[in-house]
Order: structure tokens, then sequence, then C-alpha cells
């Protein structure tokens, strides 16, 4: 029986000719991720059980990006016991403040993320390395602790659904905009515990930063891990970050597919997802009322990358944002804040009325830089709208590409740029 | 191993956020977590809960955040036992390594209301609902992820190796 992608990648990483969906299997990882939140708990875990190594110092990145720089005295300290390991241990990829950047971001452009690669990372967003045709997906803190000790994990064989992308998006349809439209046509639980292999011509079309917008979120349907081909595109992206060798696994023509999903790209509209489940979705000629709005803020590891900000830059340039709005920029890595400088986008933001931070998960997950008020809504880049995740429980956050959050700052209500 | 408790019932789609808000993972001391424990969906939650209840929700529980403090702080809150129609699989494969036990079982999720006593056989997957006089049959877990339990968590199990 024909393999999916991400099956070909599991079997060659247990040893394996050949797996199925639902079998278990132990599989070698060529990379372990943890951040500053679930790390100590990782760490705390591998003291308990006396596990004082780690299978290879290079083989794990430690990223302290949700509350650092330290927010609180108790940041603070999760953060030094990271540092503290990470020092102890000698762990190669170790990112202090100043050379950090949000983990998903951060990861690829160091080249530690390449294809056919096998990822744990103690964070929901793992998966975001699919784009560049790996299989990685997100653990808890337990996970990354035998990760880090062993250099294996357990998995069940997923099955897979298979997405069919066709068609060329119109200007400012971005990969945001894709994934959204995906996720309210299958809902929050539509691909639970299977792959999301993305397949198609219209793959073309979609920049690298899309593609990890794409893959990123599709934990947001539930799945285990989002996968793309790897093509022309991806192969030029590693070699420019990375030293390493790309493995290229193609699925069998034969390969078994528990759903097929066509996408039109060229249908696609500008989609807004709404308070409190990404599912939750309308596109932006759906929305009849104006929908007032407090905050913007566009960032995160779903839309923090270069390409998000030059086309929120492109709108905002020249205009201000509406009185009142509190426009929030975070760029995701230090190398991306870099080029936005060089490229006269910060200068854009702020003179727009924006302000620009540095690197932070911080406002995405209610931490800091932006947590909101009883009732205030939200226009945000990033990637989840529940209850209470970026603030006040009677808060609202609506999900939004980075187009549609720059014309929302400018307007004071949700709004899209005209195509 | 059995558990029996009083019963906390909850719908679709649980998220870690909401099990465990993230203004509070500046800490991972779990008897801190138990005390903000389903703290943005059930206000309550804390000061009704006695050791040995059991949480009962319909599908996909514990989507979103990979945050093993969600698991963390449930189990901390004396729960025994969760069980629902589906889990997000994060929370599944969580629950499973630190040892909540936790129980697929769709017509239970569905027939199971808030305050029913309820009692689980984890040997035999058997669901009670004592209130209603109900029964029915839970998923048992794959023999691999039984000895996990059985060792009380996944890094247990590696060193039993």
């Amino acid at each position: 029986m024909g393999m999916t992608m991400t099956q070909k990648i599991l079997a060659a990483h247990a040893g394996l000719k050949e797996v199925c969906a639902g079998q278990l299997i132990e599989a070698d990882l060529d990379l372990v991720l943890g951040n500053d939140i679930t790390s100590p708990v990782a760490i705390k875990e591998m003291e308990k059980m006396n596990l004082n190594s780690v299978f290879d110092k290079d083989k794990i990145a430690l990223v302290p990006d949700h509350f650092a720089p330290n927010k609180d005295i108790k940041s603070a300290q999760h953060c030094k016991c990271v540092r503290e390991f990470a020092l102890k241990n000698e762990i190669t990829n170790y990112f202090e403040v100043g050379q950090m950047g949000i983990e998903h971001a951060l990861l690829p452009e160091q080249g530690l993320t390449v294809a056919g690669d096998v990822i744990i990372g103690a964070d929901s967003h793992t998966c975001t390395y699919g784009a560049l045709g790996a299989f990685s997906t997100g653990v808890g803190s337990t996970d990354m602790a035998a990760g880090m000790a062993t250099g294996k994990a357990w998995f069940k064989v997923p099955g897979a659904i298979k997405f069919n992308i066709t068609g060329k998006p119109n200007k400012w349809i971005s990969g945001k905009d894709v994934i959204l439209h995906i996720i309210g046509e299958i809902g929050v639980d539509g691909a639970l515990y299977e792959s999301m292999e993305f397949t198609g011509d219209g793959i073309k079309y979609l920049s690298m930063d899309d593609r990890f917008t794409i893959a990123n979120m599709a934990i947001e349907a539930g799945a285990k891990n989002g996968i793309f081909p790897v093509d022309d595109k991806a192969l030029d992206y590693i070699k420019e970050h990375s030293k390493r060798t790309p493995k290229i696994y193609e699925a069998d023509a034969d390969a078994v597919y528990d759903k097929e999903i066509t996408v039109d790209l060229s249908t696609l509209r500008p989609t807004i997802a709404f308070p409190h489940l990404p599912e939750n979705t309308k596109t932006i000629d759906e929305i009849k009322e104006k929908i007032s709005i407090d905050q913007v803020v566009i960032g995160s590891c779903t839309n923090g990358r270069i390409e998000d900000l030059r086309t929120a830059a492109e709108i905002l340039k020249g205009q201000k944002v509406s009185k009142g709005m509190r426009l929030i920029v975070l760029p995701a890595t230090q190398k991306i804040y870099l080029q936005a400088m060089e490229e006269g986008l910060i200068r854009t933001f702020i003179e727009a009325g924006g302000v620009v931070s540095t690197p932070t998960c911080g406002p995405c997950l209610g931490g800091y830089m932006g947590v909101l008020a009883e009732n205030e809504r939200c226009v945000s880049t990033t990637n989840r709208n529940f209850v209470g995740r970026m603030g006040h429980i009677t808060s609202e956050i609506y999900l939004a590409s980075p187009a549609v959050a720059a014309m929302s700052a400018i307007k004071g209500y949700i709004a899209a740029p005209e195509v | 191993m059995n558990a029996k408790g009083k019963v906390f019932k909850y719908g679709d789609n649980v998220d870690t956020d909401v099990i465990i808000p993230a203004r509070y993972l500046n800490s991972s001391d779990s008897n801190e977590l138990a005390t903000h424990c389903m703290e943005d969906i059930d206000k309550s939650f804390v000061s009704k809960v006695n050791k040995g209840d059991i949480i009962v929700a319909t599908k996909n529980f514990g989507c979103g955040s990979s945050r093993e403090h969600a698991p963390i702080a449930i189990k901390a809150s004396g729960v025994s036992c969760v069980i629902a129609e589906t889990f997000a699989r994060i929370f599944y494969r969580n629950a499973i390594n630190i040892g909540l036990p936790i129980m697929e079982c769709k017509e239970a999720s569905i027939a199971i209301e808030a305050g029913d006593e309820v009692s689980v056989d984890f040997d035999t997957g058997i669901i009670k609902d004592i209130t209603k006089g109900l029964e029915f049959k839970g998923q048992p877990f794959p023999e691999f992820m039984q000895k996990i339990i059985k060792a009380e968590g996944l890094l247990n199990y590696i060193q039993s190796r």
C-alpha cells in the first residue's frame, strides 16, 4: 500500500520499510525544541528522573521567546532556568535575547530545519516546518524531556487529508487567507490526529512565507502536521539558510487519503476568523456591519515574517492609524527586524502611529506587549482567538492577514484593501 | 485502576487557554497552577472541585496550545479522569505522559450531565453513570500506552526499560 509524504518520513526515521496509519512507532529525532514556558517543566522532569545529559547538544534548540525579554520576576526565573540548562549542557542552539526571535520564524531562518527532518517541539506551532517538507509536530514538556534525553519519540502514524491547491491568488490574498479558509471549511477538529498534505499546481504561487503561515496553523484544524512538497522555492530557501542537506520525500502515487479537498486560490477573498474559534470565518464581503477595533497586532510565528511586514507597510505608507487605535508591530526575528529597518518599513509603521516591538510572542497569548482590557476588540495576525487568549475574557480577537490588519488599523474597523 | 466522582460538564473545543490561562504560565508549580484551573471557562470550578471528581466534555477537549500545564493543573486539582468524545492530540499525549487518566467515549460524553455521580474502570473501559443508572463502554488504550500509564508516566517508562 502506498504511503503519504508524512508516512514515508516517519518510516525512514523508525528504520522501517513501510508504516501505515494507526501504527505505533518510535522515531529518531533530528531536532527537539523548547521555549521559556515549556522547557522549565521538561528540565525539572529530567532532573527529577536523574537524566543528566542530552542525546546530542547540536540537535536541541532552546528559544526563550514567549515571556522574553523577561516580563516579570517569575518569567525571569523561567528564562534563567533555561539559560542555566543550556550552558550546563553546552546546547549549541540556545538563543539569548539579542539573538533570539519567535522560535518558528527563527529556526528555519537559522537553517536548523530542512526537508526530510523529524522534529518535535514543546510548542503547538512546531508544525510550521512542514512548509519545508519536514515532519514536525507539537508535543508537551514530558515528550520534550524524553526527546532531549533519548533523541527519540513515539508516534501514532497519522492518516492524511490531501489538499489540492489550484489557481492563482489575487493581490492581497496571502497564506493566512488560505489557511483560515480551510479551517473555516473543515473546523477546528477537521484534521484531528491527521496530516494535512498540500499538493497541486497552485502551490507555485505561494511564497515560502505563505507556506510557513499555512503549515503553522495546521494545529488550528487539530492536525498532527501540515506538509508541503519540496519544490525549487523550498530548495532555494533551504540552500540560502542552511548548510544541511535536505532529503526529499514524495507521497506515493497510490497513497491513501482519508479525504481530498480542493482549494482554488483564485476564488479566495480576505478571510477573518471571528471570536472565539479559528473556524468562525467570514470573508470580508460577508461582513455587513462596521466592527470597531481598539487594537491591531501584526506579528507572531504565524505572520511576523518580512513579507508580512512588507504587505502591512505597503498599506500603511503615508497613512495614519485611526484615532484611538493601538497598532503594535512585532518583527519575528532580529534578522527580520534589521531587514525591516533597512527597507524603511519600521519608519512607515512609526510614522503611521504604530509601535514596533522587539521579537516576542507576548501579546498573542495575553502575556504582555498588548494585553486587552474588558470588551476590547483586536484584529490580530496571530493564530488563536479563544476566550481570554489575549487578555480579559470579554475581549474579542479577529484573526486576519497582515493586509486586513493594516487596513483595519487605518479605518478603525475591520476592513480590507480593494483588489 | 478506578475513578469515581461527581461530574463537571463542558462542551466542544475546551482549549488549553481556558483550562489554564497563559497569564499564569509564569509558574510551573502544579499546586499553584491548580488554583487557576478552568478559570476562564468556569470560575467556580476551583472552589467546587473535590478529590476524585471527573470532567466530562464533548469534542476536541484540550485543543490549542501544547502547554502541559493544562493536564498538570487538572491532575493537581484532584480530578481523577477526563472523559470526552475526542481529545486534541497534544493534550492526549500529554495526559498519557504525565499519568492523567483520560477516556474517549462518545455516548458517555453526550449522556452524562453535570453533577452526576460517575465511576470509571480503566481495565475494562466501563463507565457507569450511577445517578442515571447508565453504562457505557469507553475506548481502551493500546497496549503501548497502557504500559506508559502503568509506569506512571513516559519518563518512568523510559527509565524502566
